[in-house]
């Protein structure tokens, strides 16, 4: 399998002599559906936009399908789901106009969509069960089907590496499982490589293929089922 | 009332800016920097009282001083050096202290100084209305152009940026475009009122739109209805047309959340 991203002795750290990595080596094959997980401060999200280039490790490198992460040429490629907080979920968007905006750096920036570009976006939300609210505004959904558009936003991209951060933060336990299951479900489908990147790994563990404990490094990097109980998540029953 | 060529200048000049001023404004609001424009318009504030100093067009240094403005406050809030509104902050009280000082440098705390404060459309003149037709247009071309792209940074500039999509640059165009919509609209309502026909037309569309471009062209119709509105009740009720046409964009909203408060039963 080819690698999708991969860490190399990285360390990291927004101020000089407080790293927040140190150390960090990681390899994520193309496909693969892993979940990093570790406490809020832990690194996990920093860890994330390293993966991303969006930002550079202070020591060690970063690759991403095969080039540099900071100067990675296939961005159109890669399908992000930001934290809950800086989306615009209470913009008056429609579904289709949220997903739309997904297509932005595939479809070109200016005019309008093409056709080509609209059947896409239409196939992305049909894929995450919104095609009957295609057309309502998003603040009038739940938090779980805003997620859901948002989810369906970074499909429009068509995107060969999907990376999700805290997708689950702000829904209801249920909605979190319905997220969860659909991501799984859209893994197999379309043979996307997903990092999911979260606190809460409870709802996704069992459909995970590996599980990634940050806490300034890598404290375990394996099978769900092989996490030491007193790490799993409690709020998940089947955890 | 249009048999006078000063309310045919006035009206023209209006219409560009109705419809300009809620067209930026529509994404200054739905990335809630709604007072972006106040603080550009304290920073033109200062550009006029250059240009009195200098003995340039007014017009021209507060334009030059606006995009300035609409700069630094980007730069400040892209770079996280401060808070959204702490960088507007340090801008606003920059350039309403620099305009004071450079005001009293020229002495010209004067009536034509109040005219750029509170609005002068009844003395605009053919040269004015070009100026506001090609910078109207211009503007309103660039968001024609590029409406789909500012509008995927304003519901997520994260996830934009990660996909390539070039943010630094459309922020940009957005506080030039934001910046030349103050620079326009000083003679029209004021730079102490053109914040507010930049923003409560879109916050009045808000209310009862089912859409982003719903909410955009309810906001432009909004704006465009506000300042006619204005204008001919100005004109005929002897009052102020800048602060006429804010209040009458300000019943709007009232009007436009009652409709939305009925519809909810």
């Amino acid at each position: 399998m080819p690698v999708a991203v991969e860490l190399r002795d990285v360390s990291f750290g927004y101020d000089r002599g407080h790293p927040v990595l140190e150390h960090v080596s990681l390899s994520v094959e193309a496909g693969e559906f892993v979940a990093i997980a570790g406490p809020n401060g832990g690194g996990k999200t920093t860890l994330m936009r390293l993966a991303l280039g969006l930002e550079r490790p202070t020591s060690g490198e970063i690759v991403l399908f095969g080039e540099q992460a900071t100067r990675f040429s296939g961005r159109s490629s890669l399908g992000y789901l930001a934290q809950r907080s800086q989306l615009g979920v209470d913009a008056p968007a429609t579904v289709r106009e949220v997903v739309a905006a997904g297509r932005l750096a595939s479809g070109g920036l200016l005019g309008p969509l093409r056709r080509r570009d609209r059947a896409i976006v239409a196939d992305a939300i049909e894929r995450v069960g919104l095609a009957e609210s295609a057309d309502v505004p998003l603040r009038r959904l739940s938090g779980g089907q805003q997620q859901r558009a948002f989810i369906a936003k970074a499909l429009a991209a068509q995107p060969a590496l999907l990376v999700l951060d805290e997708p689950t933060t702000g829904v209801d336990v249920e909605a979190q499982e319905a997220i969860a299951a659909l991501l799984d479900r859209l893994h197999r489908e379309l043979a996307v490589t997903v990092l999911y990147v979260s606190h809460e790994f409870g709802a996704v563990e069992r459909f995970v293929e590996r599980l990634v404990l940050v806490r300034g490094r890598i404290v375990f990097d394996g099978l769900p089922a092989n996490l030491p109980s007193v790490w799993h998540d409690p709020s998940h029953l089947h955890a | 009332m249009l048999e006078l060529e000063f309310m045919r200048l006035a009206f023209a000049s209006g219409a560009i800016v109705g419809v300009l001023a809620p067209a930026v404004g529509f994404f200054l609001v739905q990335r809630q920097l709604s007072l972006v424009g106040d603080g550009i318009g304290h920073v033109a504030f200062a550009g006029v009282a250059a240009g009195y100093l200098l003995g340039l067009p007014p017009v021209l240094t507060a334009l030059i001083a606006s995009i300035g403005g609409a700069g630094a406050i980007e730069w400040l809030r892209a770079r996280r050096h401060t808070a959204g509104d702490q960088a507007l902050a340090l801008v606003f009280y920059t350039g309403i202290a620099a305009g004071v000082v450079l005001i009293s440098m020229a002495g010209a705390l004067n009536v034509n100084l109040f005219s750029f404060l509170f609005g002068s459309i009844l003395t605009t003149t053919r040269s004015d209305l070009a100026l506001v037709a090609a910078l109207g247009i211009a503007g309103l071309g660039t968001i024609t152009l590029l409406y789909r792209a500012l509008s995927a940074v304003a519901l997520d500039e994260e996830g934009a940026r990660v996909a390539g999509v070039p943010v630094a640059f459309l922020n940009v165009v957005l506080a030039v475009l934001a910046a030349t919509t103050v620079a326009i609209s000083m003679r029209i309502v004021g730079i102490l009122l053109i914040a507010a026909l930049m923003v409560l037309p879109v916050i009045a569309a808000t209310r009862v739109a089912r859409s982003m471009r719903s909410t955009f062209l309810l906001g432009i119709a909004i704006g465009l209805a506000s300042v006619l509105g204005g204008l001919t009740a100005a004109y005929y009720a002897d009052l102020p047309p800048g602060g006429t046409i804010v209040l009458i964009a300000a019943a709007t909203f009232l009007a436009t959340s009652a409709i939305s408060m009925l519809r909810r039963g």
